[in-house]
Order: structure tokens, then C-alpha cells, then sequence
């Protein structure tokens, strides 16, 4: 039974992975994603000078433009910036992961009650979600941290905050033209539990669209964390991150250039691997997100 | 929205530990000094009559004073909001001038190099934060070719024209000074370009999309059949249904743009609302706070209102639907 099983799933995934790879774009937004976390893994072998990565000072090596033993110069105070790059991608992976893990749960359980129990849930859930959406994101965000001490434990729930209503609408969507399909019916009528018809028939055909609008959002959860932390509401020095990073550069143009363009085009990097991934998901998966 | 917002805000800020009045006061101020304080703001009384005493003042325009400048809000808004509004007039204009025409460029040259080079432009502006594009445009244009002023609004030695509105294009206008107003321009465009190129390629984006899908319905076949010619059947029978989704859309993106030129406003020193946005908060500044926030939201409603009168305008159904619904 496993047997018979298993190939069809191994082959379906083959053929998946046919689909995807068919476009450059996607295969390169995952290569770009691939080697940051692995970078960000690997950060204190794989940098040059891993003791840059907090509060270091080497004067005697203050401001060196790009070349030699520092490919991407060094700051102010004799940091690597190529070492503090890849360190400052651990924050960035760091909040995408923790701002999804705690806004997607969140969104998805609500989503489903929402779409699958009509009345009162469905008017609370999605009026709420509605007031959430109206406000625009970085506004939102910039009304919590302004109550709030900025540190990274705080900027993550700032965004984790605006973040979760665009699941709840996203679920709620599918769901409410789910809820009238066939298998879902017949589970209904073989008395199946709310939780079962909810959880093992309904959730698993929301799942690519939640995939992929994950994937996207990654990009978009690390550009505003970057943008809080270039306004100083996100991580503090001495931690490297990339937002502060550009924005304490953004002091020393135009002379010492470097130190504000690598960050921020490793920003752009990152933003645009998980975008290509995404992209290449949504149209594997032909969902609309 | 307005009201969930300013709740938001309110309950937040009292359920954060620490007195304000005592961070109003500094840590040297006697007791009596902060009994006295906290009458003053209502915080000896029950949350609701507070929340009550809050919203009054609100909608009075009434802010209080801000514990950074020491003046009152209202007076700091007056000042900087202008400069804000200005960026930001600018910045959507140039998004849907530049945006939707190039959506419909690559919208009728679909697959070929056209199309790519356009999907290109918009992949940079929608994975590029806009203080990197900032940084990136100051160093090119200010820095290496030296073609454009590199901060600030004005010029130093320029005099600024009499305010009447409080935006210096059309304060200059009136003043009928073109000196100032080029001097202006070659101030803004730096700022505008690096507000707008996320919007310009959301822009386009949508523009082609909603183009390609409405090419497939049948009332264009029968233009074609007519033998009308494609670039107006682009411009006059497919450009109005396609732009019904972009301009909802691109009223949200608008509106984004207002929490956007914080990120922008900081690298050019530009003197708006942002840049004391930012401070405030930093400060824990609640009155200023408040204000802040409150101004972003009711942008954001006028903006959306504007959308609705456009959408109705551009899609007769909404509106003879209503028109039907009043008689």
C-alpha cells in the first residue's frame, strides 16, 4: 500500500520540480535564497573577520574603499563590511521567520473559522481584519513602535501585527468557495468533525497559496524590517543589520560610499531572491495570491 | 477606521508601563509637580473619560504640546505637514504618469523585449527599499554628475516665496516666480523619483496585467473585427475597464506612500513631517505621537473617498447602480 502510495508523490514532485525549473527566474531566486542561508549558517567560517560582526575598532584599518583583503571596504571604525553584510542577514532571515511563524498561524486558524462558520465569527473576524487592513502597513507599524522601546523583540511584533490579517483574507477566500465542494460535503455527511473537515479536508488545498504568498512575503517582511531599523526603530548597534547599517552610511556620502551601497544592495538581493522564488511558485502552483 | 485607529493608539499607550507624567516632568520633578500634571491629563480619572477628554481634543485639532519642540503640535504639523504633502503630490503624480503608461507599452508589445525591459524596471522598484534608491540616486546625480541639489528643499540663498498654501510650487506660482519654483523642482526630484519607483512599478505591473486580461474579452474582438487600429483600441476601448483594479490599487499605494517618506525624507534632509515623526517617536513624544499617526489616517480616508468617486467615474456600473438605488 505504502509503495503504490509513495510513487505517485515522488513522481508528482518530479514533475513540480520539472515545472519550476523550467524558468530562469525562479531557479535563480532560489539559488540567491539557497546561498544566503547557507552563508548565514556557516556566517563565523565562511567571513573573514567574524569578530567584526558587534563592537570592534581597528582605527588603523578605518574607512579602506573596496579591494584587497576587504572586498566590500571597511566602516568608520575598521569593521569588514562584507563580514558584517552576511551577519546582518541572520537578523533579516531572523524576523522574516519569526514575524510568519507568528502572523501565519494566527491568520490561517481565523481565516478558516471565518469562511467556514457563517454569522457572528465571520462578521467579528473579518471586520476586525478590515480596520487592520485599512491602515496603511508602515504607518501601523510606526503607531506601535512608537509605544514601544525599538529593539529587534519588538520591531518583530510591530510587523507580525500588520501581517496577520492578509492571511486571514487570503484563507477566508478560499475557504468560503472551498466550503461547497464535493469532497467537503461528503465528509460533512458522514458526520466528520468541524476540526476534521476544517483541518485535513479544507486546509491542505489552501496550502500552495499559503506557500507561496509565504515565500513572497519573506521579501516584503524583510523590507520593512530593514526599514524600521534604517529609521533606528529596528535593531540596535552594535548588531549588524543591514538597515542600520545604510542608514549610518547614509552619514559619510558621498566620501566613503561603499559603506551605505553594500547593505542596501544586499537588501535588494535577498528582496528579490524571495521574490523570484515566490513568483516561480504562484505560477507552478497557478494560485492567486 | 479613524476611531479604531485612534483607539489603538490610545490603549497602547496607556497600557505601557511607566507615568507620562513623570517622563513629561523628568526625573527632578516633586511629587506635587507631577500630582498636578496628571489632573491636568485626566489620568486620575477612569479610562473611558480619559479616552473621552482624548478624543475631544482630537477632533478640536487640539494635540496639546509637544515634549520635543515645546509647542504646541498643531503648530509643528502647520509647519512641516506642507513639505510632506508636497513630496508626496509629486511622487503619485509621477507614479501613475510614469507607471500606467509603461504598463500599457508592455501591455501591447506583450513578449517581446519591450515587455521584459519594462518587467525589469518594475522588479527593481518593488525589491528595492526606497532609501537604498535614495542613497543610490544621490550618489549619481548629486554626487558623481553633480546635475542636482543634494538635500533640502530650497537652495541657500534662495527666499522662499510667501506661504499662502504652504506648498512652494504653488506659492511660487502665485508669487508668479519662476526662479523659485525651478529651484524647487531641481530640489524634489531627487526625493520624488526614489518615493515613486516602487509605485511606478507597481504600477505598471497592474496596468499590464488588468491590459492583458481585458484584451481577451469578446467587445474587443469585435473592435479588432471593425478594423479599428490597435493603438486605439489600446488607448480608447481597453485602457478604461483595465483601469478600474489599478486605481484602486494604486489609491492604497498612494496612500503608502505618506509612510514611505519617512524612509526618504530622512537621507535628503527634507524638512517634512517625517523626519519629526521619527524623532518624536524616538522621544516617546505621546502628544506628537498621536498627531502623527492621526494625520497618516485621515490622508488615508481622503485618499480612499477620492478612489471611490474615481472608480465610480470610470466604472458606469457603480454608478448607475447608485443613481438607481437614489431614485
Amino acid at each position: 500500500m505504502s509503495v503504490v502510495a509513495a510513487a505517485p508523490a515522488r513522481e508528482n514532485l518530479r514533475r513540480t520540480w520539472y515545472a519550476f525549473s523550467r524558468n530562469g527566474g525562479s531557479l535563480f531566486g532560489l539559488g540567491i535564497v539557497v546561498v544566503v542561508v547557507l552563508l548565514t549558517a556557516f556566517a563565523p567560517w565562511v567571513t573573514p573577520f567574524p569578530r567584526h560582526a558587534r563592537a570592534f575598532t581597528d582605527f588603523e584599518h578605518a574607512s579602506l574603499p573596496p579591494g584587497g583583503s576587504h572586498l566590500f571596504g571597511t566602516d568608520t571604525i575598521g569593521r569588514d563590511i562584507l563580514t558584517r553584510v552576511v551577519f546582518g542577514y541572520r537578523f533579516s532571515l531572523l524576523l522574516g521567520l519569526v514575524v510568519l511563524s507568528a502572523a501565519v498561524p494566527t491568520g490561517v486558524v481565523l481565516g478558516l473559522l471565518a469562511g467556514y462558520y457563517r454569522g457572528w465569527p465571520e462578521t467579528v473576524i473579518m471586520r476586525v481584519t478590515d480596520i487592520f487592513l485599512s491602515i496603511p502597513p508602515l504607518a501601523l507599524a510606526l503607531a506601535i513602535m512608537a509605544v514601544l522601546e525599538p529593539n529587534l523583540q519588538n520591531a518583530m511584533l510591530a510587523v507580525s501585527v500588520m501581517w496577520w490579517p492578509w492571511y486571514t483574507r487570503l484563507v477566508y477566500g478560499l475557504v468560503s468557495s472551498l466550503r461547497n465542494e464535493g469532497y467537503v460535503q461528503a465528509a460533512q455527511i458522514v458526520g466528520a468533525s468541524p476540526a476534521h473537515i476544517l483541518l485535513r479536508e479544507i486546509l491542505p488545498n489552501c496550502l500552495p497559496a499559503i506557500l507561496t504568498k509565504m515565500t513572497l512575503d519573506m521579501a516584503f517582511v524583510i523590507l520593512i524590517g530593514s526599514s524600521l531599523s534604517f529609521l533606528g526603530l529596528g535593531v540596535q548597534p552594535p548588531d549588524p543589520d543591514l538597515g542600520t547599517m545604510v542608514a549610518d552610511g547614509a552619514k559619510y556620502m558621498p566620501d566613503l560610499w561603499w559603506v551605505p551601497v553594500f547593505p542596501g544592495l544586499a537588501i535588494l538581493v535577498i528582496v528579490l531572491g524571495f521574490n523570484l522564488l515566490g513568483d516561480g511558485l504562484r505560477d507552478i502552483f497557478g494560485v492567486e495570491v | 477606521m479613524l476611531l479604531g485607529l485612534s483607539l489603538l493608539i490610545f490603549v497602547i499607550a496607556r497600557v505601557i508601563p511607566g507615568d507620562p507624567a513623570r517622563i513629561a516632568l523628568g526625573p527632578l520633578a516633586s511629587r506635587a509637580q507631577i500630582a498636578a500634571l496628571r489632573a491636568q491629563m485626566y489620568l486620575d480619572e477612569p479610562l473611558p473619560v480619559q479616552y473621552a477628554h482624548y478624543v475631544r481634543g482630537v477632533v478640536r485639532g487640539d494635540f496639546g504640546e509637544s515634549l520635543y519642540t515645546h509647542r504646541p503640535v498643531t503648530t509643528d504639523l502647520h509647519d512641516l505637514f506642507p513639505a510632506t504633502l508636497e513630496l508626496v503630490l509629486y511622487a503619485g503624480l509621477l507614479m501613475v504618469a510614469v507607471g500606467v503608461p509603461l504598463g500599457i507599452l508592455a501591455a501591447s508589445y506583450r513578449d517581446t523585449w519591450v515587455d521584459t525591459l519594462v518587467r525589469l524596471i518594475s522588479l527593481g522598484g518593488v525589491v528595492t527599499p526606497a532609501f537604498v534608491w535614495a542613497i543610490v540616486l544621490m550618489l549619481i546625480f548629486a554626487y558623481a554628475l553633480g546635475v542636482l541639489p543634494v538635500a533640502g528643499r530650497l537652495s541657500a540663498g534662495a527666499v522662499p516665496p510667501p506661504p499662502v498654501t504652504g506648498l512652494v510650487t504653488i506659492d511660487a506660482l502665485l508669487d508668479r516666480n519662476p526662479a523659485t519654483y525651478l529651484d524647487f523642482l531641481r530640489h524634489l526630484v531627487l526625493p520624488a523619483v526614489s518615493l515613486a519607483l516602487a509605485g511606478v512599478a507597481q504600477a505598471a505591473r497592474l496596468t499590464r496585467a488588468s491590459m492583458v486580461d481585458v484584451a481577451g474579452r469578446p467587445f474587443i474582438e469585435a473592435a479588432r473585427a471593425f478594423g479599428i487600429s490597435n493603438a486605439r483600441i489600446a488607448l480608447k476601448y481597453m485602457l478604461k475597464p483595465s483601469l478600474i483594479p489599478t486605481v484602486t490599487i494604486l489609491g492604497l499605494d498612494f496612500a503608502a506612500l505618506l509612510g514611505n517618506a519617512f524612509l526618504v525624507e530622512a537621507v535628503f534632509n527634507w524638512p517634512g513631517i517625517a523626519r519629526y515623526g521619527v524623532q518624536v517617536i524616538l522621544r516617546k513624544d505621546l502628544n506628537a505621537i498621536v498627531a502623527v499617526v492621526i494625520i497618516m489616517g485621515l490622508f488615508f480616508v481622503v485618499i480612499n473617498f477620492l478612489i471611490d468617486i474615481l472608480v465610480g467615474y470610470l466604472d458606469p456600473r457603480i454608478r448607475l447602480r447608485q443613481a438607481d438605488e437614489a431614485a
